[in-house]
């Protein structure tokens, strides 16, 4: 091990970061002033590593801050948005990290979106120009990212085309004439021409049907497989299941649990009780859903959020539980044995 | 008791969305439909939920044929059935309130004087707060927000329920939560239910029977 081995080996373990990760984000805060003086808390203190070549699932409920953290990750929120914490977005070939949450505009613009993260959306068919064929689109981004000269660019579109899975004989068609699936994986075959190490994928699956979904979470899982890192968001347990590595699970703004996904979905389970809950609502288990509902964002209470649809909260819950060893709650169950 | 017997729809007459298409529930039963998206299982809804009229064929609804409306088919009928679509974002008026939302359907037909009884009644069945009921659609969640519609669905005390990938777009806990729901009001009214959708796991779970899209259409129209 060379001195220079060494140095970053204990630069990464005073960080607590994994020296591999392609993106290491800690404290990540986001918050919306209102009009008002009201205060949204969309995302608190989230912290997580996500490898080359691994996937992480980010699931919970609807409202619950998961779209929010990806939109922070590509510096696309909206104006009145607070940010703070790190988000670290490794370099090419030794070149130094990014901060995401640090960069300003222009690197952004210039050197991070489509070309070092590349973003699968929620509704391809809104993502897609309905005017312009599929092979215009792929050709137009790999003119914008990659600077390809025109001839080589048929070639370079047809390629993307092909990592994707998308067929070459609907290159010439219009985004109203493909199906969902199809609509995807274009949407996805943008996502991969800049040839990102990190991919974030915001609810790829919502709306198509389960043999669609289980095919595009494959898909996703080979890019990933390929040596990309994947940051899979969502709230299809199934989806998850199918090509997590971790299962990260988040509740009103905060993660509450980090747990590898053969753990979380295996007979030992998650160790949260939210998490438990979100699982045996699932129709494949007890049906049953978490009574209650989520907190308002911009009115969390003071101790654990979830505490008040919790059956194990006790008056220890009106404090705020740290997140420690990859969970946060005074009375985490153990692991089924 | 709800009767779709060889019925043929579309948007245009030449090149109709399915053809032949039967399926029959008994009274109090729920009948899950499932297909692949795409397949025409929602214009089906739409013709079992009297939206939609079928270009051929006969729909019997509690013995009365209701084939031979023009525009609408005739209120009585209608009300009968409530209706809950995939896209709450879509199905609700982002003027109104989730409280407003939830009676609109007293209101039009003149039960005004129900709105608020009826409304300490549907709040709490599908799970919606006082605060909750004052906001509109875009200060909700999805998930509110088709518990609004589910509400709405419920208000004139249907007899016949269709829900059309009520539980699409929703996370797990809050289609567990909706399917709750439904299934209490079935339970009080015995009111029948076509639920459509793809999730195989979730129709079986949640319906008396499942039917299969091809298994609907005559041998020579099976995709």
């Amino acid at each position: 091990m060379t001195a220079e081995n060494v140095l970053r080996a204990l630069k990464a373990v005073s960080a607590g970061r994994a020296e591999d990760a392609v993106l290491s984000v800690r404290d990540l805060s986001v918050r919306f002033r209102l009009r008002g003086g009201r205060t949204v808390e969309a995302v608190s203190d989230a912290g997580f590593d996500l490898g080359a070549g691994e996937c992480l699932a980010l699931v919970g409920e609807s409202g619950c801050g998961k779209s929010v953290l990806a939109s922070a990750l590509l510096g696309l929120l909206p104006g009145n948005a607070e940010t703070s914490g790190t988000a670290l977005l490794a370099g090419p070939e030794g070149a130094a990290a990014t901060d995401l949450l640090a960069a300003d505009e222009k690197t952004l613009a210039r050197t991070v979106r489509g070309r070092r993260v590349g973003l699968v959306p929620q509704s391809p068919a809104a993502h897609l120009t309905p005017v312009r064929t599929v092979r215009s689109q792929l050709e137009e981004t790999v003119r914008a990212l990659t600077g390809t000269s025109r001839r080589a660019r048929r070639r370079a579109a047809e390629d993307a085309a092909g990592r994707a899975a998308f067929p070459a004989g609907h290159l010439d068609r219009y985004p109203h004439e493909l199906s969902g699936g199809l609509a995807q994986r274009a949407a996805t075959a943008l996502a991969l021409i800049g040839d990102a190490r990190l991919l974030l994928a915001d609810e790829p699956t919502t709306g198509l049907d389960r043999d669609l979904v289980d095919r595009t979470a494959d898909e996703l899982r080979r890019h990933a497989d390929d040596g990309r890192a994947l940051l899979l968001i969502t709230h299809d347990l199934a989806a998850a299941e199918r090509i997590a590595d971790r299962v990260a699970v988040m509740y009103a703004g905060r993660i509450v649990e980090i747990a590898p996904a053969h753990r979380f979905f295996g007979p030992a389970g998650p160790r949260h009780p939210y998490a438990r809950g979100l699982l045996d609502a699932l129709p494949d288990r007890a049906f049953t859903p978490i009574p209650g509902m989520p907190p308002e964002l911009s009115a969390l209470p003071e101790g654990c959020a979830f505490a008040p649809r919790c059956p194990l909260a006790t008056e220890l819950c009106s404090t705020r539980p740290e997140f420690t060893a990859d969970l946060a709650c005074h009375h985490p169950e153990h692991p089924r044995a | 008791m709800l009767e779709l017997d060889t019925v043929t729809a579309g948007y245009d007459r030449r090149t109709p969305v399915f053809r032949g298409a039967s399926l029959t529930v008994a009274p109090g039963e729920s009948v899950g439909l499932l297909g692949p998206s795409g397949c025409g299982k929602s214009t089906l809804a739409r013709v079992a939920a009297l939206l939609h009229r079928p270009d051929a064929g006969r729909l019997v609804l509690d013995g009365t044929e209701v084939t031979a409306w023009r525009h609408r088919a005739p209120r009585e009928l209608r009300t009968a059935v409530g209706v809950v679509f995939q896209q709450p974002r879509t199905a609700a008026d982002p003027r109104l309130t989730l409280a407003d939302l939830l009676v609109e359907p007293l209101r039009a037909t003149g039960r005004r004087a129900e709105a608020a009884a009826r409304l300490a009644e549907l709040a709490p069945a599908v799970g919606l707060t006082p605060d909750l009921l004052g906001r509109r659609p875009h200060e909700v969640s999805d998930g509110q927000l088709q518990r609004a519609c589910l509400g709405r669905a419920l208000a004139l005390r249907p007899r016949w329920l269709v829900c059309d990938e009520m539980t699409a777009m929703l996370d797990a806990s809050t289609t567990a939560a909706l399917v709750a729901a439904v299934e209490t009001y079935r339970e009080e009214t015995g009111a029948s239910l076509l639920a459509v959708g793809h999730d195989r796991l979730l129709l079986r779970r949640w319906c008396d029977r499942t039917v299969e899209w091809q298994d609907c259409l005559p041998a020579e129209e099976r995709p």
